[in-house]
C-alpha cells in the first residue's frame, strides 16, 4: 500500500501551515532522512524530513500553498511494484478516514460531595445547612476529627520549646529524619529552636548548611525523593524566595507529574511575618503564596499545642509540608497536651474562642491579635467567636462556615497584604456557599499595602492592629 | 582501566547494541509521531548522544540512582527500564503511559530503578541528584548518584552551590555534562565565559575529566574511574562529555545556528552506534546477521509501542484530581 505524507505538526502551536516549496518531484527516489519539503510554521520555516523509502508519486498539495491543515494528505510515496492506479485509490480511501479522530476519552462527571455541616459548640439548625461541594478544589479539606485530649495532663511549654520537642520526638523515633540549615547546629538554631538537637542526634542528623537556599532545598527535595524525610529550616521565610523553584517545581508537583510514583516526604519551616524593625525584606507573610499550591499542605500555627502536634503531622506526612512560625510567638507560653505522640490533624481548624455575634477566622499572630479584640468586645456586649485556622491548605471549609452559619458575621485578620490573601479566599468561599447567611459584607484586616517601612511609627501603622480588629468587628455587627 | 583492556563479552556487546540502536529507534518514531500531531507540547530528541546514557548504563550498579534534563527519553528506556510502550504511551498523553499521561516527554520516572526524572526547569537536576547522593550516604547502601545536564545547564548558579554542598559533604556523585556545543540554538563560547567545562568542578576540589561522548568505550573507561571515586568515598566526580545531538532542541527548532554540512560530517564521521558496531564486529563480539537480528527486534519492539499507545485510551476526566497528595 502506498506511504501517505502528511502536512506535519512542526510546533506545539501549529494548526496549519504553508507549504513554502517542495524539494523533491514526482518520480524522484527518496531515502529516509530526504528533506522533501519547506514547510512554514506560526514559528519558523522548517525542512521537512521523510522517514521513508520509496518513489515520490504524487504531490497533491502544491508549493506556496497556505493554510494546510496538519495531518491533511499533501503526497503520497510508492513503494516497489505501485503504480499511478494505487495512487487514486488510496487516495480516495484517505480522503475518508481524513477526518482527526474525536479522542478516546468520554468525559466523566467530577463526583459531587454533599455535606451537611454540623456543629458542636453551639445550637444551629445544621439540616438547613446543607450545601454542594466539588472535588475540583483540592484544598478543600475533607471534614475530618480531632483526637479527643481533653482528658490528657497538660504542661507548659514555649511555642520555641514546643517545636523544638515535636522535632526531637520525631527524630527519636525515625533516623530518615534529619533538620537542616543555616546555624541550626553549632550557633544551636539562629531563634534557638533547634538548642541541644546537635548534642543530641550528632552532626550527621543536625547539619549546618552554607548559606545556600537554592541548592539546600533541591538538595533536600532530591534526599526526600531517595527515601529520607528531611525538616528544612529557614532562618526566614524570606529567604525561601531563593528557593521557591525547588519548593514548587521540584517538590510539590512531583508526584502528579510521575502519576502517582515518585513521593517526597519533606518538612519546610522557619519564621514567616513581620519581625520587629528588620524592614521590607525581612518582615513579609508568604502564607497565600504557599497556599496558592497544588501538592503542598501548610500549616501555621498560633499556639504552642498547635506548634507541637502541627510540625509532628508535618514530619510523619507523606506529602511536602510548609510550616509558618512567628518569631513574636515563639516565646509565648501555653498548655500543651503531654501524651506521647501528640499531633493534631492537618487541615483541621480550632474554634480558638466560642462565640455568637460575630466570626473571626485568622491564622499564626493574627489569632493573637484576634484573641485580645475579643476580650475587649466582650466589654462592650459582642460574642466573638474566633476560628483559628491551623491549615492553610487545605482548607477547613466546614469549620469556617458553620461558624459564619451561626454567627452571620465575618472578619479575616491576617498579616499579609490584602491582595489575593487568605482573607480574599475565604471571602470568596463564604459567597459561593454561605451568601444567604451574611447579615453583612465580610471585612478583612490585612497588612497594609505597602513594603514593610523601618522607622518605628510606620512599621506600627502597616501591622494589623488590635484597634483594626475591633473596628472591623463593629463594622460588620453595624456598631 | 584504559580503553585497551575494556573486554566486554558477546552478550554485553548485544545488548549495548540493542539499547544503542532502541534509543536511537525509538526517537525516530518519535520525531515521526510529533509530525503526526499525536506527540505534542516539548519533545528534545536524544539522537547523537546515545553513547552517554548507555554507556553509564552498562558500570552502573543496581542501587544507583539517575537524574537528568528533559532531554530524557533514552535515559528513561535505559536507565529507568520503562518499557518503550509505557514511554510511547506517555508521550502521546495515554493512561497506560508511565506517568498515567500527566507528564508528558519531560517527566519521566522510575522510582523502582532509580531513575528520578526528567526535569524540566534546567540546571535545577543538579541539586535534587546531590540529594539522591546525600541519601545514598545516610542509608550506607553503596550507591552512587549520576547527575546528567546539558552544557546548558552550567551556567545555572544552583549547579555551584549543589557542587560546593556535595564536595563539602563528600556525597557519592556523579556529575555529568553533555556537552553538545549547543545551549538551545547558542553555541558554547557566547555561553560561557571559558568554554573549557572541565575545569568547573576544581574550585570545589571536584576532580574532572574530558571524555569523547561519541565513543562508548571512553565513556565506559573514564565514567568507571569516576564511579569508582565516588563510590569509594572520596566525594564527587564531574565529567565533560563531549557529544552531539543531530536533531534540533526541541521539535521546532529550524536549526539556523548550524549548517548542514556540520551535522552530516558527524553523522558520517562520528556516529556512535556506528562506531561501536565497527569495534564490535572487528572484535568478532557481534556478526553482520545478530546485528540485523538487533535490528529487526528494535524495529518490531518500535512498532509496538506506536501501536500500544495509539490503541490506549486517554486518562479519564478524574485522573485530573488525582496524584496531587498522598
Amino acid at each position: 500500500m502506498p506511504i501517505k505524507i502528511i502536512m506535519p505538526s512542526l510546533s506545539p502551536t501549529m494548526s496549519d501551515g504553508k507549504i513554502g516549496k517542495w524539494l523533491k518531484k514526482e518520480g524522484d527516489t527518496i531515502k529516509a532522512g530526504d528533506i522533501l519539503a519547506e514547510i512554514e510554521t506560526d514559528k519558523a520555516t522548517m525542512e521537512y524530513e521523510s522517514t521513508e523509502e520509496g518513489i515520490l508519486g504524487k504531490i497533491l498539495v502544491p508549493s506556496g500553498t497556505e493554510g494546510v491543515l496538519v495531518n491533511s494528505l499533501i503526497a503520497v510515496i510508492l513503494e516497489d511494484g505501485e503504480t499511478e492506479a494505487d495512487i487514486q485509490s488510496f487516495v480516495s480511501k484517505f480522503a475518508s478516514n481524513s477526518v482527526v479522530e474525536p479522542s478516546s476519552s468520554t468525559e466523566s462527571v467530577v463526583p459531587v460531595q454533599s455535606i451537611s455541616v454540623s456543629n458542636n459548640n453551639a445550637p444551629v439548625d445544621s439540616s438547613s445547612f446543607n450545601f454542594e461541594i466539588d472535588n475540583e478544589r483540592t484544598y478543600y479539606s475533607q471534614n475530618m476529627e480531632e483526637p479527643d485530649y481533653s482528658q490528657a495532663p497538660l504542661k507548659t511549654l514555649t511555642v520555641r520549646e514546643a517545636l523544638n520537642e515535636a522535632m526531637c520526638e520525631e527524630m527519636e523515633k525515625d533516623t530518615d529524619v534529619f533538620l537542616m540549615g543555616e546555624e541550626v547546629a553549632d550557633y544551636q538554631g539562629a531563634y534557638k529552636v533547634s538548642q541541644g538537637m546537635l548534642q543530641k542526634f550528632g552532626k550527621d542528623r543536625v547539619r549546618d548548611t552554607p548559606i545556600t537556599e537554592y541548592g539546600f532545598t533541591g538538595l533536600a527535595v532530591g534526599a526526600a525523593m531517595g527515601g529520607l524525610k528531611p525538616i528544612v529550616e529557614y532562618m526566614t521565610f524570606n529567604f525561601s524566595l531563593q528557593a521557591l523553584d525547588h519548593i514548587i517545581n521540584s517538590s510539590a508537583k512531583t508526584l502528579y507529574m510521575s502519576g502517582g510514583d515518585v513521593t517526597n516526604s519533606i518538612v519546610f519551616r522557619g519564621i514567616n511575618g513581620g519581625g520587629s524593625r528588620v524592614a521590607a525584606q525581612h518582615s513579609q507573610c508568604l502564607a497565600s503564596w504557599y497556599a496558592h499550591v497544588p501538592g503542598l499542605k501548610v500549616v501555621a500555627p498560633y499556639s504552642a499545642s498547635d506548634a507541637k502536634g502541627l510540625l509532628k503531622s508535618a514530619i510523619q506526612d507523606p506529602n511536602p509540608v510548609v510550616v509558618l512560625e512567628h518569631e513574636v510567638l515563639y516565646g509565648k507560653s501555653f498548655e500543651v497536651p503531654d501524651v506521647t505522640n501528640y499531633v493534631l490533624p492537618i487541615g483541621k481548624a480550632k474554634i480558638e474562642k466560642a462565640g455568637t455575634d460575630v466570626t473571626i477566622v485568622s491564622f499564626s499572630l493574627g489569632v493573637y491579635w484576634s484573641m485580645l479584640a475579643a476580650e475587649e468586645l466582650e466589654k462592650e456586649g459582642i460574642s466573638v467567636e474566633v476560628v483559628n485556622l491551623r491549615t492553610l491548605r487545605p482548607l477547613d471549609i466546614h469549620t469556617i462556615l458553620t461558624s459564619v452559619a451561626k454567627t452571620n458575621r465575618l472578619v479575616t485578620v491576617e498579616e499579609g497584604w490584602a491582595y489575593s490573601g487568605i482573607g480574599s479566599e475565604i471571602a470568596s468561599i463564604v459567597m459561593e456557599h454561605a451568601f444567604d447567611y451574611l447579615d453583612a459584607p465580610l471585612v478583612r484586616v490585612c497588612g497594609k499595602d505597602v513594603p514593610m517601612p523601618y522607622a518605628a511609627n510606620l512599621e506600627k501603622h502597616t501591622f494589623p492592629s488590635v484597634e483594626d480588629v475591633c473596628k472591623a468587628v463593629k463594622k460588620v455587627c453595624y456598631k | 582501566m584504559s580503553k585497551a583492556n575494556i573486554k566486554f563479552t558477546k552478550i554485553e556487546a548485544e545488548r549495548i547494541y540493542y539499547e544503542m540502536l532502541l534509543a536511537r529507534k525509538f526517537e525516530e518514531k518519535c520525531a515521526a509521531l510529533y509530525a503526526e500531531g499525536k506527540i505534542a507540547g516539548f519533545c528534545h530528541l536524544y539522537i547523537g548522544q546515545e553513547a552517554v546514557a548507555i554507556g553509564f548504563n552498562h558500570i552502573k550498579l543496581p542501587q544507583d540512582t539517575h537524574i537528568t534534563s528533559y532531554r530524557c527519553h533514552a535515559h528513561a528506556l535505559i536507565q529507568g527500564k520503562i518499557p518503550a510502550k509505557n514511554l510511547m504511551a506517555e508521550l502521546t498523553g495515554r493512561a497506560t503511559g508511565c506517568s498515567k499521561g500527566k507528564g508528558g516527554s519531560m517527566h519521566i520516572y522510575s522510582k523502582e530503578n532509580g531513575f528520578f526524572g526528567g526535569n524540566g526547569i534546567v540546571g535545577a537536576q543538579i541539586p535534587l541528584g546531590a540529594g539522591l547522593a546525600f541519601a545514598h550516604k545516610h542509608k550506607k547502601d553503596n550507591g552512587v548518584s549520576f547527575s546528567y545536564m546539558g552544557d546548558g545547564a552550567l551556567p545555572q548558579g544552583q549547579v555551584y552551590e549543589a557542587f560546593n554542598l556535595a564536595s563539602l559533604w563528600k556525597l557519592p556523585a556523579v556529575f555529568i555534562v553533555e556537552n553538545n556545543e549547543y545551549s538551545m540554538g547558542t553555541p558554547l563560547n557566547k555561553t560561557h565565559a571559558n568554554t573549557n567545562l572541565v575545569v568547573r568542578g576544581e574550585p570545589f576540589g571536584i576532580p574532572g575529566e574530558v571524555v569523547d561522548g561519541m565513543d562508548i568505550l571512553d565513556v565506559i573507561e573514564k565514567g568507571t574511574r569516576a564511579v569508582e571515586h565516588a563510590r569509594s568515598g572520596k566525594g564527587p566526580y564531574f565529567l565533560e562529555v563531549k557529544t552531539y545531538r543531530y536533531r534540533g532542541h526541541s521539535m521546532s527548532d529550524p536549526q539556523k545556528y548550524r549548517t548542514k554540512d556540520e551535522v552530516e560530517n558527524i553523522r558520517q564521521n562520528k556516529d556512535p552506534i556506528d562506531h561501536f558496531a565497527t569495534y564490535a564486529l572487528s572484535n568478532k563480539l557481534l556478526t553482520e546477521e545478530i546485528m540485523k537480528e538487533i535490528s529487526n527486534r528494535v524495529k518490531i519492539e518500535v512498532r509496538e509501542s506506536e501501536e500500544f499507545a495509539l490503541d490506549s485510551k486517554e486518562p479519564d476526566i478524574s485522573e485530573t484530581y488525582t496524584d496531587i497528595i498522598l
